[in-house]
């Protein structure tokens, strides 16, 4: 388990899903007032979801959020103006207008992969970011968030098991807070726990309470540096509740009152609050510092995006492409020998390596497919083989797979 | 079309070479797909490539055209360029909405440009069935953001390809399966690339301008032979990339011979006869001596029989009599 939280972290963390909540509170004023040109999302009772995993990451990190992650955008570094530009679809946001809401990213510096509507895309473009990272010799770790509702779509089953075979140090947190739109978890999702899904994909996985911010840092930074360790991708099951419709219009009269009630009580927030103080954390007159900080921040940055204007209309047809150097310099920042990667270090024998294969005693030590062979009493010599991800290893002994070949094979019959 | 003082390569040769020389050349070409390393790829454009540069930068995946899609689209955000395989072009379909919402909309909304290529065997005329044999470049040429380059001789498909592995933007690369190892040409040693969006002028005419892509564009010359023994010559068009579009090539050319044919293997409907059409309508309406005229597959999925097939293809019969209704308008 990670380290006990320091008395600063346990204040950031405080500090960020406060500036999140006053973020979004702010937007909703803006709402009300027509100043925002498209859909409003809320993750009112989510904060800690998002501030403790993003918390967890390191500044080379990469993250791409969904629509409920604001938080993890604030602490990754976005200034609130961007966020509320965004929503306002002004030209100094970061997409100049062209995109609204979360949707916006950074290459260069946050390092921020921008979503799409269309869930679960993020889960194999942010596996790609892990493997290029991790082929870069970077050593980052790629996250990404997905709702019990997007959990559903093909992309997160294919991204999680291609993250799997690969390796890929990469978190997913499937923040479950019962709702995919008007319809309850249950509905779309036949297990108790989402994360059992990971066993499907040989992919550890954890459960955390989803509004206890301190544990869903502790499980995040877990999860984070166990990825960076090549033990990823993981996935983190983080149960919350979405206490406010799909977006602002949506007033979520379908969830049963009692469901809202139960966990208001359970706000992130005020939750932590409570701890700070009981702890002596946290005192009256330093509560008030936060909020007069974050109040005056808000005011600055909200002041700055009202002034800012819209696209002028002709900024419509620019930049479908990238034009070439004058436009884009790609260039990949190599962290490791660019002679691992170039012949003749990286050639290789280009033939699978199958662990236990050929030892089964039904097979004569020949050439029986591995499922049918019982190599309980035949032991491999330790050789030098090639796995998938590049790295070379040792065929381990072949006594504990054999077994368990054996045991299913028993209960097969 | 043909360089001197090379040696005879075939479509498939060009393609493997191409990446073979880029993946050599710079460290940040990768390849995944699948069965492209172990197996060096369902037609064996990639033999070779995994011995050569190892199981990091040739990646076998599993059976998961949105993972490899959405992977090569992350790895290009850090810089790397990489070649997702189809191994059959008509799966491209299974990562639809990764290719149209995410890959080719990046640069557009948050200036993300995404360096990378997707190819893969596209086309009929070989009984692959419904489901091998499509030419389904048209839903991507619909999607702007996108390069989609469609060739049809091994210069060009080696130059075009080194092209689309060191542009900026994602392309889309297809590879017509019947020239795979039907056309061989002389191909010069050393580098060289092809640029995207110019069209070729295959053979020179001035009775009537075919224009045509990939597969159909030697349909196409076989047919302008025929049609000059008849005394009517056919200027020929390859448009090698259909996004962007090469329109000056086309306008310049029915300038000139004043009748335009369009031969493509896509279905009808929708396909780039439509758009080639409009274009001439916009821009060159006053040189048009007859109407435009479509020689191109049925609209109808590609059917597997070969009495079937052959029917839905377009061929040379069909194109020379169209042709010679235009001469002749």
């Amino acid at each position: 388990m990670a380290k006990a939280l320091t008395k600063q972290q346990h204040l950031d963390l405080y500090y960020y899903m406060r500036l999140n909540r006053a973020v979004e509170d702010t937007m909703v004023k803006l709402f009300r007032q027509n100043k925002i040109v498209g859909g409003l999302y809320s993750s009112l009772g989510q904060e800690a979801v998002s501030v403790g995993t993003a918390f967890a990451l390191e500044k080379k990190d990469w993250l791409a959020p969904m629509i409920r992650n604001i938080g993890a955008l604030l602490v990754k570094g976005v200034p609130p103006r961007d966020v509320f530009m965004q929503h306002m679809a002004k030209y100094d946001s970061p997409t100049k207008g062209k995109d609204g809401t979360s949707h916006f990213g950074d290459l260069d510096n946050l390092h921020i992969v921008s979503p799409i509507s269309m869930l679960g895309d993020l889960i194999p473009v942010m596996t790609g970011v892990a493997m290029a990272g991790r082929y870069l010799g970077q050593k980052i770790v790629a996250m990404t968030w997905i709702g019990d509702g997007g959990s559903s779509t093909g992309v997160f089953h294919e991204g999680l098991n291609f993250a799997a075979t690969q390796k890929a140090p990469f978190v997913l947190v499937l923040e479950n807070n019962l709702w995919a739109y008007s319809t309850p978890v249950k509905r779309q999702v036949p297990v108790e726990n989402l994360a059992d899904r990971a066993k499907a994909y040989g992919v550890k996985s954890f459960i955390v309470d989803g509004n206890d911010v301190a544990a869903v840092y502790t499980t995040g930074k877990e999860a984070v540096e166990l990825a960076r360790n090549g033990e990823g991708p993981i996935l983190i099951e983080a149960k919350t509740f979405r206490r406010m419709g799909h977006a602002q219009h949506d007033p979520a009269e379908y969830v049963p009152p009692d469901m809202k009630k139960y966990w208001e009580e359970r706000d992130p927030i005020a939750r932590h609050e409570k701890f700070l103080f009981r702890e002596k954390l946290l005192d009256e007159k330093g509560k008030k510092e936060i909020e007069a900080k974050i109040n005056a921040l808000l005011e600055k940055e909200r002041d700055f995006a009202e002034n800012s204007p819209f696209p002028p209309a002709e900024f419509a047809e620019h930049g479908v492409y990238c034009t070439g150097d004058d436009c884009h310099k790609i260039r990949a920042k190599w962290e490791r020998p660019v002679s691992e990667v170039t012949p003749p270090k990286s050639s290789v024998s280009a033939v699978w390596t199958v662990q236990g294969f050929g030892a089964g005693k039904g097979s004569g030590g020949g050439s029986a497919p591995i499922h049918f062979g019982d190599t309980e009493k035949h032991e491999h010599k330790e050789v030098a083989a090639v796995s998938n991800n590049g790295a070379k290893s040792a065929v381990k002994k072949s006594a504990k797979p054999a077994k368990k070949t054996a045991i299913a094979r028993k209960a097969g019959r | 079309m043909a360089a001197k003082g090379g040696t005879q390569v075939n479509f498939l040769d060009a393609i493997k070479q191409a990446m073979f020389e880029e993946m050599e050349r710079d460290p940040t070409v990768v390849l995944l797909g699948e069965d492209v390393g172990v197996y060096g790829g369902a037609f064996k454009t990639s033999e070779g490539l995994l011995a050569k540069f190892g199981w990091e930068r040739v990646i076998d995946t599993p059976i998961s055209e949105s993972a490899i899609i959405g992977a090569a689209c992350g790895m290009s955000y850090l810089g790397l360029r990489p070649i997702a395989e189809m191994q059959f072009i008509d799966f491209i379909v299974c990562a639809f909405n990764q290719i149209t919402n995410f890959v080719a909309k990046g640069h557009y909304l948050w200036d993300a440009p995404a360096p990378m290529v997707i190819r893969g065997p596209a086309g009929g005329g070989v009984h692959g069935g419904p489901f091998h044999s499509a030419n389904p470049e048209m839903y991507f040429v619909h999607t702007p953001g996108l390069k989609v380059i469609y060739p049809s001789t091994p210069y060009d498909a080696k130059g075009l390809l080194k092209a689309a592995i060191r542009d900026n933007n994602p392309v889309l690369f297809f590879e017509h399966k019947f020239l795979y190892r039907r056309i061989k040409e002389d191909i010069p040693e050393g580098d060289y690339v092809v640029p995207i969006g110019k069209a070729a002028v295959r053979r020179e005419g001035k009775h009537l301008t075919i224009v045509s892509y990939a597969a159909m564009m030697h349909t196409s010359l076989e047919a302008a032979e025929e049609l000059a023994n008849e005394g009517i010559e056919a200027e020929v068009i390859d448009l090698r990339t259909l996004l962007p579009l090469d329109s000056d090539a086309i306008v310049e050319s029915v300038k000139k011979t004043n009748r335009c044919l369009v031969v493509h293997e896509d279905t009808k409907t929708g396909g780039i006869a439509g758009e080639i059409s409009a274009i001439l309508c916009e821009r060159a309406f006053g040189h048009l001596d007859g109407p435009l005229t479509r020689v191109t597959a049925l609209d109808t999925p590609v059917p597997y029989a070969p009495t079937l097939e052959d029917y839905f293809l377009p061929n040379k019969e069909k194109v020379v009599q169209a042709a010679r209704e235009l001469a002749r308008y």
